[in-house]
């Protein structure tokens, strides 16, 4: 498993509970690290039980805890970053939507070994959607809450209403309905394009 | 084609184009070509008022200008701060209702000025053409810098832990001294920068008798007591070995006077003397120095050097214990067996 997604669990945690909670949750596993870096890789087998631990820790259900991972991942301060190079994907929410499908591969660019669940969205009306999130063997289950919780929070940051359901998972494939209810209810946050560039 | 529609149809497609009429005034301006000034869109300006050609060097004549038809130009605003820009110049076909006779299209980029541009002119996706790559390029400029930083710091840690690493691999745990792995080290490095150094050989003596009848913390607490007095008695850059036992290899680069040697020597040794309390008991030690000076060698060899101050260190303990020798040639190599 890529460090950046372990790197992405450990900083959701520590910025949410504090570091006595993440320390509760890796020193019991004896995983001989209490920090992961991002730029390395670790077995796949580390990650499940880090959030097998976290949900038993918090005592709240993973699926749960994975939701506010993905909106962590947008919205938290210290990643400011992810949140920046998603909103290249488009101008509108429903642009970004027609984006996902590019995800994997535009994270493969920034990053060559970082393999993320393959993303496939389907319009079934001009408001209503659903996106299938195709894991691959060595992916972890449930990333599709993970999903759910960043898109919840992309269109804040839109500025569009959404509802979302996610319908369960067959076959290692997760479902996620959307329906666009207003593509511009409220004012979004700002994206200034130059605004992450150093200098 | 009719001219509003073919307008249209150059805004959609080339958002930073211009079209200049025959005596090269800009007659009409692609939408993005507005933000860049700050007197907003270009139109009336003549073309060469807007940027300045770098390159090609040419005249500034439409008629010249006309005949770099195709070719790539390295334009640049005029306005600060003279953003640099990539152009391509097309001649307006005759009657093709497009634009005024004998006058041009100019189409536009940032090229690799992008990164500056869109900070100094806040630029929006809606700038640029859903064609332009420009998106992409500045997606990749940001991924591939938060990646950067990522590895950077990895690098640093890393960087961090192997210098600790290294550091605890050339310590004596016991005295926080360097071992016999960081000797070879130290003298490897004099030696290449031809830095030249005294070396002594310092042995404890009667330490043996007081770990035999103290116990050997009172021998732990002696080789910690001998290793901050060593430290007090020399300079910082000075390397202090701790290569066995209670054998000490002492290195003082730069040092060439032999007076100078025997100060530090018979000053160490007296220090050295002095009881050492420990539990109520006294532990009382002294120690033998053999010295060799890099400087009496012409070609310095390090496994000749050590020599000598073994040799040194076994005339001095022959001498009685508490003394210092200083190698000469004429202690020979015929050196007493170590006890």
């Amino acid at each position: 498993m890529h460090g950046l997604i372990n790197r992405a669990i450990e900083r959701f945690v520590r910025d949410t509970y504090g570091r006595e909670t993440w320390l509760a949750i890796v020193q019991p596993l004896d995983l001989g690290l209490t920090e992961f870096e991002a730029m390395m890789i670790y077995d796949e087998a580390i990650t499940r039980r880090v959030l097998d631990k976290a949900a038993e820790v918090l005592d709240r259900p993973q699926t749960d805890l994975l939701e506010d991972i993905g909106t962590y991942l947008v919205s938290h301060p210290n990643v400011e970053a992810l949140r920046r190079l998603l909103r290249f994907g488009g101008m509108t929410f429903e642009e970004f939507l027609h984006s996902l499908d590019d995800l994997p591969e535009r994270a493969r660019l920034a990053v060559s070994d970082l393999q993320l669940p393959r993303l496939e969205l389907r319009g079934h009306t001009r408001a209503s959607y659903s996106l299938a999130v195709r894991a691959g063997p060595r992916d972890i289950a449930g990333f599709g809450y993970v999903i759910m919780g960043l898109l919840r929070t992309m269109a804040d940051d839109y500025g569009a209403l959404v509802f979302l359901d996610h319908k369960g998972a067959r076959d290692g494939t997760e479902i996620i309905a959307i329906e666009l209810l207003e593509a511009a209810f409220a004012d979004g946050r700002d994206f200034s394009l130059g605004a992450g560039l150093a200098g | 084609m009719d001219q509003i529609s073919a307008t249209h149809m150059m805004d959609t497609l080339c958002p930073m184009h211009v079209v200049l009429n025959a005596t090269g005034h800009i007659i009409h301006a692609g939408p993005t070509l507005a933000k860049l000034r700050p007197e907003g869109d270009p139109t009336g300006l003549r073309f060469l008022e807007l940027v300045e050609l770098k390159r090609p060097r040419t005249g500034t004549t439409m008629p010249e200008l006309l005949a770099l038809a195709g070719v790539k130009l390295h334009l640049q605003l005029r306005d600060a701060p003279r953003t640099g820009l990539k152009g391509v110049l097309v001649p307006l076909p005759e009657g093709a209702g497009f634009g005024p006779e004998g006058g041009a299209v100019v189409n536009m980029s940032f090229g690799i000025s992008i990164l500056d541009a869109v900070r100094d002119f806040d630029l929006t996706n809606a700038d640029f053409a859903p064609t332009d790559l420009a998106m992409e390029m500045l997606y990749l400029v940001e991924a591939k810098t938060a990646a950067m930083e990522a590895s950077r710091k990895l690098n640093l840690r890393l960087q961090g832990a192997k210098v600790a690493a290294e550091e605890q691999a050339y310590t004596d745990t016991l005295t926080g001294l360097k071992n016999r792995r960081a000797l070879d080290h130290v003298l490897a490095r004099l030696s290449e920068t031809e830095t030249d150094f005294a070396l002594m050989n310092c042995d404890l003596d009667f330490f043996k008798a007081v770990n035999d009848t103290l116990g050997h913390a009172a021998g732990d607490f002696v080789l910690q007591t001998v290793a901050r007095i060593m430290v007090e008695e020399t300079r910082g850059d000075d390397a202090i070995v701790r290569t066995g036992g209670d054998e000490f290899v002492l290195i003082f680069p730069r040092l060439i006077d032999p007076s100078r040697v025997s100060e530090i020597a018979l000053r160490l040794i007296r220090r050295l003397e002095e009881p050492i309390p420990f539990n109520g008991d006294m532990c009382r030690i002294s120690a033998s120095i053999g010295v060799t000076l890099s400087a009496q060698y012409k070609n310095p060899s390090l496994d000749r050097i050590m020599e000598d101050a073994d040799i040194a260190l076994y005339a001095a303990k022959s001498a009685g214990r508490g003394q210092h020798k200083m190698f000469d040639a004429t202690m020979g190599d015929g050196a007493p067996q170590k006890t």
